[in-house]
């Protein structure tokens, strides 16, 4: 249960990074870098982008600045925290040959030297890590990303400024942030009302000066997530998706929206919740030693369901449904609910801006639109 | 056991591919342990008939010598490896494919015109022998021909790589230049092999690696028109370094104009 | 435990099956014990190039070796043609849910395999031959697009000449001295006598064959959930963490490759899935 701590003057931010630095945390936090606010290793509060704001519309992101003493005015970039613990590329194992030929397996070991802290995280990418959890705990466990998820340390922001492109109030995992962090912050101009949310998260509030919460500074947060929400104007069918999408694999929209996608994968290697990977090998010049590795994959890639003399997926109108229909669909048959949490990247980081609630709103509308 | 031998040749290029072995550092010492060089001018080895299992190739083929040399080279080897964008889609030279001025051209250029002897087309290898394997690039990736060199020597053909320059983009974290400042990469088309290296350093990709599976150049022709691109300059996108791959000229050439200057 | 780490397996016998087509037996050299149950698979990893998945054909488990029959068709399993007793793989399995062995027993079974792909049926019949009193009749129906695409021609002979069980051979194209079916694998239902109540269908190949395969058993009265099937897709980890194999909602490593006909019906065949 998430739990109010206190509120943190704004001065006093500092003494939070500290408090995570002291007990052995890496820290990641937001930094304005490539025209775009990216998760990067911090340890100052100046790092913060404070004072910027980013202008997201579908295929287009631009960062601007504003007269504001906040740092976290912004909806989420291009990282969501997705590449900390399901790496873009790692080596799985490694193998050693000798001269007769016998072969010697070894895991890498994947335990980081520090546990990550990520401060900023947003509500849609707790609900996405949530799902990621699923997939790769679940069933069987998967050591890397298990390694790098134990000791995982999470400060939230509740997020007041979201992006146009952005629609988690519809899928319901957002503004706010309810579960799955440690600490959750609400940014007000003066500082930040304080939410514990776990053991440690407390343990981590012990050690800051906090002051008890006034009414107006909680009404104040509480109308800017609500207005936040009411802001949101994309969202998805309120429908059953995942037979609304079955139902209609023959629809004109899917060939419609093809002939704009470039199949680029863009959109499933932003979003949060795809876990598509392919492995291969490398090894040494000499052959006397290899390695295993896996780097991110996509359903729109021509070697993701290919099998020798057999193109499950041959065309772009097949792959763009493939990404629909399981994110929205058949997502429910695997996880019990939807594998979209509305961060919208898919729609901003689109190099052509395919919108994908403007697509399934089309394609289970029953009618067909102009797109955009 | 007897060591597999291999040879480099060169055609019309500028020697920047064949660099990928020299500049290898120790792992050429390693490759000169694993195999024998036949022939490689650059290296100071030349048999240009040798007989080889494993032969690279660098360059298009653009004079009558150099269509009687890509043959022998066919013979006298097992396999044939094309070696970056000359010789996998023939390259800037190939430009001159693209009208008929190219005598024209001669005669601006050189003093003594009679001294040239070019054919009116610079062609890739593919276009005269059967190639095994193509290595994109301009130049080619050093990592990533050590590592076909590899499977090589192992018996097999190396893995394809199928994968467009974004997906790499984002396994390195980089930030799409086209999305945060609407720069024309080319990045959606292009096969990767790079590492994304343009794109890293925030510059749009001008797809030297040619063309990936699957692409559609029709979008991103739109796309690329949608951010300001004069038709010049989108049929200049496509008929660059690897004009002669089938997907980027048929692209380039749905806005090419011969002889067409700026607009 | 790694879900991802290969046991390293020695090659102990290979056999050619065709010019294309050949067998390895395998044994594991960490010496700890091994159990499958048929249609289950493995990847094998051939070093330094890759895995590959492969159904699981049989094992000796006093010789302490399983079998394997691969058709080198690209880079890996090409590769591993080219191996010779000695050699050293790599192993992890066995993966995926097999054949219902277990709720067949006491049923007459049909198994009808399309193209080259018979491996995962041919653990079904060593299965039912080594524990013959459990199970009924045996029909085994074998479909191939060319007559000399048909390997183990002697095998069949032989399971055709055991009792209670019987072999039909159908070709698309025939070539002298074919004595099988002339056409489609479906038209062999016509030459067996069917008792749909008492029949279990395998079925393995071509997924528009195991459709038109499924629709005519089930129209002739088999039930829908008698009908099982075994699925193929590009499979990297095998655990259900790729995502390359996914049909729909369902992962084929994990919750295949056999599934029961109404598990997979709606998609089965549909183009792009
Ligand atoms: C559950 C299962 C059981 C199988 N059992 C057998 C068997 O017993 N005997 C046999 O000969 N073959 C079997 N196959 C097919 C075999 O896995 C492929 O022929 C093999 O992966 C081809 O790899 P390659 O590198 O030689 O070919 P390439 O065409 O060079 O492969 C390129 C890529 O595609 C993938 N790929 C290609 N074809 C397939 C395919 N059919 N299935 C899955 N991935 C593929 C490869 O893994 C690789 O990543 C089985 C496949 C599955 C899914
Ligand atoms: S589908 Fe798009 S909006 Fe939904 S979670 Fe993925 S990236 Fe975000
Ligand atoms: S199949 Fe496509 S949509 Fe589904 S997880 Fe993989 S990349 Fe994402
Ligand atoms: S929808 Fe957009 S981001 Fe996704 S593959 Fe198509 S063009 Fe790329
Ligand atoms: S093979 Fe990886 S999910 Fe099935």
């Amino acid at each position: 249960m998430i739990k109010e701590a206190g509120f943190l003057a704004r001065a006093d931010l500092q003494t939070l990074l500290d408090r995570l630095h002291d007990l052995g945390y890496r820290v990641i936090g937001p930094v304005v870098d490539d025209a775009a606010i990216l998760y990067r290793d911090i340890d100052r509060v100046e790092q913060l982008p404070l004072g910027y704001t980013d202008d997201q519309a579908p295929g287009s992101y631009r960062l601007s600045q504003v007269d504001t003493p906040r740092c976290f005015a912004w909806a989420d970039g291009p990282h969501a925290l997705k590449p900390f613990l399901f790496a873009p590329r790692e080596t799985m194992w490694q193998v050693a040959r000798d001269s007769d030929g016998r072969l010697a397996f070894s895991a890498v070991d994947p335990r980081p030297a520090k546990a990550l802290a990520v401060v900023g995280v947003r509500a849609c990418d707790l609900a996405a890590l949530a799902l990621q959890d699923r997939h790769f705990l679940d069933h069987v466990n998967d050591p890397y990303y298990e390694a790098r998820r134990a000791g995982l340390f999470l400060v939230a922001v509740h997020c007041a400024y979201p992006a146009d492109t952005c629609f988690c109030a519809s899928t319901g995992d957002g503004p706010r942030a309810t579960t799955g962090c440690d600490l959750a912050l609400h940014e007000l101009d003066d500082g930040f009302i304080v939410e514990a949310a776990s053991p440690r998260g407390h343990a981590v509030c012990d050690g800051l000066s906090l002051r008890a919460i006034d009414d107006d500074q909680r009404r104040a947060a509480n109308d800017a997530l609500s207005e936040a929400a009411h802001r949101q104007f994309r969202r998805l069918p309120s429908t059953d998706l995942h037979n609304g999408l079955l139902a209609r694999l023959d629809h004109p929209r899917w060939e419609q929206v093809a002939s704009r996608c470039l199949a680029c994968g863009s959109c499933t290697s932003v979003c949060p919740t795809c876990f598509c990977h392919a492995e291969s090998d490398a090894p040494s010049l000499d052959g006397n030693d290899s390695e295993h590795l896996r780097e991110w994959d996509s359903c729109f890639s021509a070697g993701h369901a290919q099998l020798h003399g057999f193109q499950v997926r041959p065309e772009i109108r097949q792959r763009y449904r493939q990404w629909l229909t399981h994110k929205l669909g058949s997502w429910h048959e695997q996880y019990g609910r939807s594998g979209c949490v509305g961060c919208g990247r898919c729609i901003t980081w689109c190099p052509v801006g395919i919108d994908i609630t403007a697509e399934a709103n089309a394609i289970c509308a029953d009618t067909i639109e102009e797109a955009p | 056991m007897n060591k597999p031998s291999i040879a480099v040749h060169k055609f019309s290029s500028c020697d920047g591919c064949q660099l990928a072995f020299l500049n290898a550092g120790e792992e050429l010492l390693t490759l000169a342990g694993l195999v024998d060089i036949r022939h490689f001018l650059e290296a100071g080895v030349a048999d240009e008939q040798a007989r080889v299992d494993i032969a690279f190739v660098e360059g298009s083929i653009s004079t009558d010598e150099e269509v009687e040399r890509i043959r022998r080279v066919r013979e006298n080897s097992t396999l044939v490896v094309t070696l970056g964008a000359c010789a996998t889609a023939g390259g800037l030279q190939a430009l001159r494919n693209l009208d008929d001025s190219h005598t024209a051209w001669k005669n601006a250029v050189y003093a003594q015109p009679a001294f040239i002897r070019t054919l009116d087309r610079a062609e890739p290898v593919s276009a005269h022998i059967k190639v095994d394997f193509q290595l994109w690039g301009c130049p080619v990736n050093g990592r990533q021909v050590l590592a076909a060199v590899r499977q090589l020597l192992f018996g097999v053909l190396p893995a394809v790589v199928h994968d467009k320059v974004c997906m790499e983009c984002k396994r390195q974290q980089a930030v799409c230049v086209m999305v945060t400042s609407g720069k024309p990469c080319m990045g959606p088309v292009t096969r990767t092999g790079c590492g994304a290296l343009c794109p890293r350093f925030g510059r749009d990709c001008y797809a030297c690696f040619g063309p990936a599976d699957d692409v559609n150049t029709d979008a991103l022709s739109q796309r690329l028109e949608g951010l300001g691109l004069p038709p010049a300059d989108v049929a200049r996108r496509f008929l660059f370094i690897t004009s002669q791959a089938p997907a980027f000229h048929a692209a380039g050439l749905r806005h090419y104009r011969p002889g067409f200057v700026d607009d | 435990m790694n879900p991802y780490l290969p046991r390293e397996a020695e090659i102990v016998s290979r056999h050619e099956e065709s010019a294309t087509t050949f067998s390895l037996g395998l044994r594991l050299t960490d010496g700890q014990p091994y159990r499958f149950a048929p249609g289950q698979f493995n990847m094998l990893y051939l070093y330094g190039c890759g895995e590959v998945p492969i159904s699981i054909v049989g094992d000796d488990p006093v010789a302490g070796t399983l079998s394997h029959t691969i058709r080198a068709v690209g880079r890996v399993t090409q590769g591993l043609q080219q191996l010779a007793v000695g050699d050293r793989i790599g192993l992890r399995g066995p993966y995926g849910r097999g054949w219902p062995m277990a709720a067949a027993e006491g049923r007459n079974l049909i198994v009808v395999t399309g193209g080259l792909g018979c491996a995962p049926s041919v653990s079904i019949i060593h299965h039912v031959l080594d524990n013959r009193a459990r199970y009924g009749h045996l029909s085994i129906l074998q479909g191939v697009k060319h007559a000399d695409d048909l390997i183990w021609r002697e095998q069949y002979d032989a399971w055709a000449a055991l009792p209670d069980v019987t072999v039909g051979l159908a070709a698309d194209v025939a070539s002298p001295g074919w004595h099988g079916h002339v056409g489609l694998v479906t038209a062999l239902f016509d030459q067996v006598t069917l008792q749909p109540e008492q029949t279990l269908a395998m079925l393995c190949g071509p997924e528009i064959m195991m459709r038109a395969a499924a629709e005519q058993l089930h129209a002739r009265g088999v039930a829908a959930d008698d009908i099982y099937l075994s699925m193929e897709r590009n499979m990297q980890c095998a655990v259900g963490h790729c995502g390359h194999c996914q049909h729909g909602g369902r992962f084929v490593c994990r919750d295949g490759p056999v599934f029961a006909w109404p598990e997979v019906r709606a998609l089965l065949g549909v183009r792009g899935f």
